[in-house]
């Protein structure tokens, strides 16, 4: 299974987490339910193209591209 | 329940405290507890604003409930955060609760187990609510509430804040609630290899989990004075990204032990709406029509109470002038305080009737979305997404709004949002730019349906919205911070908003305004009424005596009006009025609009009642009135009209960008705690104002 980052993703895309690049935007995520192990699909791109809205463990998190390439995760 | 055996004489937990993430439903019960008897508190030396209510038991029992603001954690990333971990673990707080309820929301258990396992592990005895357990049944979810309640080792209950259910049973946990020290469920050894126990005493935590909390929170100016924190190897982010890995797992174990889910099904309707809402180009047109027929309605159905208001106060005035022995009380209380308190309460029905959209908007999930397609935009301004509602709520008054800037987390967002808040066509400009509108510009219509005097008006409102953003774009060089920029957010479900969570808003922005700016408005308005009616030496009583000879040739009515102008003028405010002409004569401003500039600052709606006050028409005149005075009125040197389009401009422009509030002022140096920033937004927005009204006055002249 190939690394890839969340910001990599296209809309439609799924992967699980598997660590994160950054630890301040670990925290805040993993405290949202979002933690290594979760299955994450990227359900749309703002019109603008960033912020990007993901699913994650049953509810729907909107994060910043920046924030999303410190996701690292495996494609499925 | 079962773990607590009831003592012979319960007694019932004083204050009881609700916590829960964010969108858990958590203020629906808070309202199904306590119904209207609640507060706002606003404590000392923190901004955030808490709830307080109270309700009474079958047993007829008083149980005080605090609602605290959402959170994930226990760890506070913003402001209100901030505020809900006091609270819990301070056990010195004023409102630290003897019992909190953790409410859940039941189609999401695991982020709702996190924070629950927290207090847990925090000592706090702890209630799990498991609320909208309507929509989870729906969903078939199934919970099993005896074995969670097992596995936590505190009660856990169902209810559905909708309707009600459960809560009956909610109320008999709380009454026969008897404290206990909860047994931690995670396993420091997980975390960290520190002894806990250490600090627990040194802190006087209750827990070594409580330490570890504290120790994180702590900030670094305690931690060199503590010999012991030097000792704790353990770094503070590692600490919290140990703990929430270990946290989850617990959760994981819970959920998977006690909930059983049924194939993932994926709410539609909100997707339907999603991919209309934050659509590459319906979502703007879409928030752009919203946006307008909310102004629409604003003005619509605010111009008939507004009425109601006015005549009110004008009955009220005239009542109290009649009661009262003629004299400097009967005075204050018409001219300063009732004058005061009218040109307050007349701008409720606008302020609420705005903060009702906007909480039907953030209620029913709406307005996630619009900071989600903004906030690319916003960034670009060194805002964020999030910023966009103050900066709407600043177009009905800029205090509530500025209050309501607390949800932005990343600080140097917050305050450039702050900053340029006041930038806003605030409620309090209309009657300013009404009446200089239909003073200079022709009643005229163009391009065959729209009124050029309408197109002004919301020329004006598009020049404060884009200045706001020019500012934000200049502040964001200036301001610094270290703290990183984050845009991680729930985007909830869609859901019909409550019609009492609606009303709580409307009801709490009132206040707000009404307590926050009203009692600077009054208190302002009655120096500036002082300033208004006294002068230095004899200069009254030598006017007095000049009319008194004038008898024949005019009215008593034209006396009466004639004096009160010649007044004004020989007045403290009129020496401030001419002693300011030298520096605004360049804005084509004379002194006449100088002693204007002054008493606005009480609230710039003033300006109408002192223009019809100096033109000698009474101070109560209706607005048609003082426009053909001030139409009429002529520069006593050249003969010319005062009012051109030029000098009409120019002062809307002024209005559009000065910052006569003072209580915006006085909010500003509350939220961000000093005179630094209301100072530089003051001399900031003056020179603005100051240099665009030269520059417009010199073009159109």
């Amino acid at each position: 299974m190939a690394e890839i980052l969340l910001s990599d993703l296209k809309v439609g895309e799924q992967g699980t987490v598997h660590h994160f690049n950054d630890q301040f935007i670990a925290l805040k995520l993993m405290e949202m339910g979002c933690l290594p192990g979760e299955k994450i699909k990227v359900e749309r791109f703002a019109p603008m193209g960033d912020p990007i809205a993901i699913s994650v463990a049953g509810y729907s998190l909107s994060l910043r591209k920046n924030e999303a390439a410190m996701v690292v995760l495996q494609k499925s | 329940m079962a773990f607590f055996t009831p003592s012979t004489n319960p007694a019932p937990p004083l204050k009881i405290a609700l916590a829960g993430n964010p969108n858990s439903g958590k203020s629906t019960l808070f309202n199904l507890l306590t119904g209207l008897r609640q507060k706002t508190g606003n404590f000392p030396g923190v901004t955030v604003d808490l709830h307080l209510g109270t309700f009474r038991t079958n047993s007829h029992l008083k149980i005080e409930v605090i609602d605290l603001p959402g959170t994930y954690s226990l760890f506070p990333k913003s402001l209100d955060e901030q505020l809900t971990t006091d609270v819990l673990c301070d056990k010195n707080h004023k409102q630290h609760p003897s019992l909190t309820l953790v409410v859940a929301d039941s189609t999401n258990l695991k982020r709702s187990l996190y924070l629950c396992t927290q207090l847990i592990d925090i000592g706090m005895p702890v209630i799990l609510v498991l609320n909208m357990i309507d929509i989870a049944q729906r969903r078939t979810i199934v919970i099993d509430e005896e074995k969670l309640s097992l596995m936590l080792g505190v009660s856990v209950l169902s209810v559905n804040s909708k309707s009600g259910a459960g809560m009956d049973k909610l109320k008999k946990a709380i009454e026969t609630f008897v404290p206990y020290s909860p047994k931690p469920l995670v396993d420091l050894k997980e975390i960290s290899s520190d002894n806990w126990v250490d600090l627990q005493t040194h802190l006087g935590a209750k827990t070594p989990f409580d330490a570890l909390v504290k120790y994180v929170n702590s900030n670094d100016s305690l931690q060199e004075k503590s010999a012991i924190f030097e000792q704790k190897q353990s770094e503070k982010i590692s600490l919290q990204t140990n703990e929430s890995i270990a946290r989850f797992k617990l959760s994981e174990k819970l959920v998977l032990a006690c909930v059983s889910y049924p194939l993932r099904e994926i709410n539609s309707l909100t997707k339907t709406l999603d991919n209309w809402f934050t659509h590459k180009i319906w979502g703007f047109i879409i928030f752009l029509f919203i946006l307008f027929c909310i102004f629409q309605c604003i003005f619509t159905f605010s111009e008939l109470p507004m009425e109601w208001i006015e005549n009110l106060f004008v009955w009220l005035s005239n009542s109290v002038e009649k009661a009262l022995p003629p004299g400097i009380l009967n005075d204050i209380l018409t001219k300063g305080i009732l004058a005061g308190l009218g040109g307050v309460v007349v701008f409720i029905p606008q302020i609420a009737f705005l903060f009702a959209f906007i909480a039907i908007l953030e209620d029913s999930g709406y307005m996630a979305r619009v900071s989600f397609i903004m906030d690319k935009a916003m960034r670009k301004f060194g805002l964020n997404g999030k910023s966009i509602i103050p900066l709407i709520s600043g177009a009905a008054c800029a205090v509530p709004a500025i209050m309501g800037t607390r949800t932005i987390s990343n600080s140097k967002e917050r305050l450039i949002t702050i900053l340029v808040i006041p930038l806003m066509s605030c409620s309090a400009r209309i009657p300013v730019y009404t009446l200089l509108i239909s003073l200079v510009v022709p009643n005229v219509r163009v391009l065959g349906l729209l009124n050029m005097q309408g197109i002004v008006l919301m020329a004006l409102y598009l020049i404060g919205f884009l200045s706001a953003l020019g500012a934000a774009f200049l502040l964001k060089y200036f301001v610094k911070t270290k703290e990183k920029s984050y845009f991680i957010m729930e985007l909830p479900i869609y859901r019909v908003p409550q019609v009492k969570q609606v009303i709580m808003v409307i009801y709490d922005k009132v206040r707000m305004f009404v307590y926050e700016a009203g009692k600077i408005i009054v208190a302002i308005s009655v120096i500036l009424w002082l300033m208004a009616s006294y002068a230095p030496g004899n200069a009254m009583q030598k006017i007095d005596e000049k009319y008194a000879l004038e008898k024949e040739r005019y009215s008593p009515e034209e006396i009466d009006h004639l004096k009160a102008s010649d007044k004004l003028e020989a007045s403290y405010a009129g020496i401030a009025g001419k002693f300011i002409e030298p520096i605004i004569a360049p804005l084509g401003f004379d002194w006449k609009i100088g002693i204007s500039l002054v008493t606005s600052f009480a609230a710039r709606e003033v300006f109408v009642g002192t223009m019809a006050t100096i033109y000698s028409i009474g101070s109560d005149a209706d607005e048609l009135s003082v426009r053909e005075k001030m139409k009429e009125a002529r520069n006593p040197t050249t003969g010319q009209p005062v009012y051109t389009l030029a000098v009409g401009f120019s002062l809307m422009i002024f209005y559009a960008f000065a910052l006569q509030c003072m209580s915006t002022i006085a909010v500003v140096y509350r939220e961000t705690g000093g005179y630094k920033w209301p100072l530089i937004q003051l001399l900031f927005l003056s020179a603005l104002a100051y240099c665009s009204s030269f520059v417009v006055y010199h073009v159109l002249q």
